[in-house]
């Protein structure tokens, strides 16, 4: 690891200390006026993870999936980034719990966007996202078709496919000229699942996917680094130890 | 009804740059200021788990909530304009500290030849050379008058940069005050292949801070730690310069900044001749108050600005069909987003792409401006040629060479193998404003207090397809020169897609100039229509150049300040 020195249980402040750049004199609203919260009394940190070391991942249920859409999620995620001599695959990663959480979240609601009509979901598609569904009803509405299509097709579930026929099945979608669905399309449904999944493998593992952070190791991906002024100008590819966000919890004592 | 406040002398609509910068030198020299935010208290408390790729970057956390206040696009005349939902093209910001504290530190001054553009071109080309609907004018200001306000803001902010002079940019009467940012492997080679080809490259000035700084405030700052999480990302370290750790606290500090943040203001109101103070409401408790103020300084992002002047009947609006009018004129925006810019693939070479900074790259300005002959091209202007390692994130980047499928295992392997051996050579060209690209009210789509959206026609023009065709060969000279396995060029400009994130340096609709016919305020940012209200920000330029805005808006806010205090000492009366 080329970052040994680095503290490994410190915060942001005192990583900036014990890197040597200390700050005096008038400082106002920069990083000793507070980018830490503060850290857990010790004795309250020891206990919550010796607990957590025991137990199961409580992460891993359902917030908005059935259990038929969990399972043809993670099978067609599973499809999008798949599991081979580089590493685990979306299933392996958490993505379909990652793709759950997501769609019960503000951003499955589509929260913060504007939804008020008069809607025209058939103009431009360079006018951006014109439908009044929301991201959950649209996962809803493009599950029920695929399993749907599979029916029609295969009379088989999607899940229960060889991967050759859910490969070819996704492409249908993907394409968006073979099988309709109402109120949305194939292909917007698939844009979806394709980026969530994406998102699923490489966001921070607190959403419930990139296990263990394998989805970064796979990539020399470091995560949550406090920095890299030490390395930056070095020639090559710099190799990390990677770090989530729940490493920073540790730290701030 | 609302409620009728006691009057202050100013009132800043916008605690951002402008706002920040303005606030701080009229404070500093005891005249008291309310400023209004509608977004919420930031400060770098707020970044404990700032490393989030997903919730900063894909959900962006820092930006201005759209079910609230958007804009409607369309691409001309005839189509219908439709709301921009859920953001793509550029970001929309809100808070303390504004787009200031989720910008990339990317500080780079307009060119002489900006500020006197349509004077320029036809001294050198003549006025054939200015397309039809081309509507570029005079900024009523030259680099050389507005470089001591340059200088002021560089200093404020510790910009960063090389000591030299670079021959193809404005003459600087300081060094930067801060040396250069690091310079990386990748930066270092694309630096070696343009001296190869004859040009001057250098590294970005930047905002990032390049080592400890104290400014002439007394405001302290730490350096840089190159964490890569900058760009719609706070910087918890404050390193990154921001008016919430710059000129925010300066303004505090004097007792005479009052700052309300959650405070929607809804319009400006007025007696016909000048203003007489604002209109806003609480997000927190609905009410609605009236803030009577001697002067009101309009500090918002460019389609916060136009839109209030539209809905307070202030200043006359823009007719794209006569020409005339003035509150909406000169739209403009930028070339990025991927066209122009070269994509190498490196096989047997890797880079830590992870790393960066917001502002850490080097740049090429011999096609910027009019720094080259113009004579043979169908084309004005240019474009910075870049390189960048502002530090790529999983999610947004996996470059993949063409033809590879967007899933699946042969995905997975070739952006897996790629992502530290790709490259990119890029263009942030410059945007000419045209009498059909503009800003006015909408007349569908309401915001969250039933006011009109702005509505905004746009689109590429024949100028924007040429010069990006003529740059793209540029990027991939200097990225031949690099020496990767393989490369792939853009060398077509699609017409304007809102879904792709391209940039957020949106100009113009209250721009600058010398003749009250043509622009809305002159060069102290003075509205020609209501003498006590000042406009200030990027919505100010009259087109948008090859580079980011901020140095130049933050130029034009110290600019600002000196216009209102002179005005506050001559008591009243136009500045120029």
């Amino acid at each position: 690891m080329a970052d040994g020195k680095q503290p490994q249980d410190t915060s942001r402040r005192s990583f900036l200390k014990n890197s040597g750049i200390a700050i005096g004199g008038l400082i106002v609203g920069g990083v000793v006026g507070g980018a830490l919260g503060g850290g857990q009394k010790t004795t309250q940190k020891e206990e919550v993870e010796k607990v957590v070391e025991k137990t199961v991942d409580y992460n891993q249920a359902l917030m908005y999936f059935n259990q038929e859409q969990f399972q043809i999620t993670e099978a067609a995620a599973e499809r999008i980034y798949p599991k081979d001599d580089l590493g685990p695959g979306a299933k392996d990663l958490g993505v379909a719990y990652y793709i759950d959480h997501q769609l019960a979240s503000p951003w499955g609601m589509n929260a913060k966007e504007y939804m008020q009509g008069p809607f025209f979901p058939d103009a431009p598609a360079n006018l951006g996202m014109q439908s009044p569904l929301r991201r959950h009803e649209i996962f809803s509405i493009g599950l029920k078709g695929l399993a749907d299509y599979c029916q029609q097709k295969y009379s088989k579930k999607f899940q229960e496919l060889s991967e050759e026929e859910q490969d070819a099945v996704l492409k249908v979608f993907e394409e968006g000229k073979e099988f309709k669905l109402v109120g949305t399309t194939t292909s917007a449904f698939f844009k979806l699942l394709r980026s969530a999944t994406i998102e699923g493998v490489y966001s921070d593992p607190m959403y419930g996917g990139n296990k263990d952070m394998q989805g970064w190791k796979m990539r020399n991906y470091p995560g949550n680094q406090m920095g890299y002024a030490k390395d930056i100008e070095k020639e090559g590819l710099v190799k990390y130890e990677p770090k989530s966000l729940h490493d920073h919890m540790s730290m701030g004592k | 009804m609302a409620t009728k406040l006691p009057h202050v002398p100013v009132v800043i609509v916008g605690m951002g740059w402008t706002g920040g910068i303005v606030a701080a030198e009229l404070t500093k020299a005891g005249i008291k200021v309310v400023g209004l935010e509608r977004g919420k208290e930031r400060s770098t408390a707020d970044y404990y788990m700032g490393h989030d790729e997903l919730r900063y970057a894909q959900r962006y956390e820092m930006m201005q909530d759209l079910s609230k206040d958007t804009v409607t696009i369309r691409h001309n005349l005839k189509e219908r304009a439709l709301p921009y939902r859920t953001h793509g093209s550029f970001l929309l910001g809100d808070g303390l500290g504004g787009a200031g504290s989720h910008w990339n530190g990317q500080s780079f001054r307009f060119l002489p030849y900006d500020f006197e553009i349509r004077s320029k071109t036809i001294e050198r080309y003549g006025e054939k050379k200015i397309p039809e609907g081309m509507t570029i004018q005079d900024w009523g200001i030259t680099y050389d008058e507005l470089e001591p306000y340059f200088d002021k803001y560089e200093k404020m902010a510790g910009i960063s940069g090389e000591q030299e002079q670079n021959p193809m940019v404005g003459k600087r009467s300081n060094p930067f005050p801060t040396g250069p940012m690091k310079t990386t492997p990748s930066m270092k080679m694309f630096m070696e292949a343009s001296k190869k080809l004859g040009y001057h490259p250098y590294i970005y000035p930047s905002a990032n801070l390049s080592e400890m700084y104290t400014n002439p405030d007394g405001i302290q700052r730490a350096a840089c730690q190159y964490c890569a999480f900058c760009e719609r990302f706070g910087c918890e370290y404050g390193a990154k310069a921001d008016p919430v750790v710059t000129v925010i606290p300066v303004a505090l500090k004097t007792g005479n900044l009052e700052i309300r943040t959650q405070s929607t203001v809804t319009r400006v109101l007025h007696d016909g001749k000048k203003a007489t103070g604002v209109l806003y409401v609480n997000n927190i408790t609905g009410e609605e108050f009236e803030q009577p103020a001697d002067i009101v300084m309009l500090g918002g992002f460019v389609f916060t600005n136009v839109r209030l002047l539209l809905n307070s009947k202030l200043g006359k609006p823009y007719d794209p069909n006569t020409g005339t009018g003035v509150i909406g004129k000169n739209y403009a925006y930028q070339l990025s987003g991927g066209a122009g810019g070269t994509v190498g693939f490196f096989d047997d070479k890797e880079f830590s792409n992870f790393m960066g900074a917001g502002a850490l790259g080097a740049e090429v300005d011999d096609f910027n401006g009019d720094n080259f002959d113009h004579s043979n091209l169908n084309f004005i202007h240019g474009a910075g040629i870049r390189i960048a390692q502002a530090g790529e994130r999983p999610i947004a980047n996996n470059t993949v060479p063409k033809g590879t499928p967007s899933w699946g295992k042969e995905f997975k392997q070739q952006s897996i193998k790629y992502a530290n051996r790709v490259l990119k050579v890029s263009m942030q060209g410059s945007s000419m404003p045209f009498r059909h690209h503009f800003l006015d009210l909408d007349p569908t789509y309401k915001d969250q207090f039933g006011l009109p959206l702005l509505r905004m026609t746009f689109d590429f023009e024949e100028q924007d397809r040429e010069q990006v065709k003529f740059i793209a060969q540029k990027t991939a000279e200097i990225m031949k020169e690099m020496g990767p396995t393989t490369m792939q060029t853009t060398t077509e400009l699609k017409p304007y897609d809102v879904t792709v994130y391209q940039s957020t340096h949106n100009t113009g609709g209250v721009i600058m100039g010398s003749d009250p016919s043509t622009s809305a305020v002159n060069n102290y940012l003075q509205m020609w229509d209501a003498e006590n209200v000042f406009v200030v920000g990027a919505s100010a330029f009259a087109h948008n150049s090859g580079y980011n805005p901020t140095a130049t808006v933050g130029a034009l806010a110290y600019r600002t300040a000196e216009g209102i205090l002179k005005y506050i000492k001559q008591g009243g009366g136009s500045l120029v």
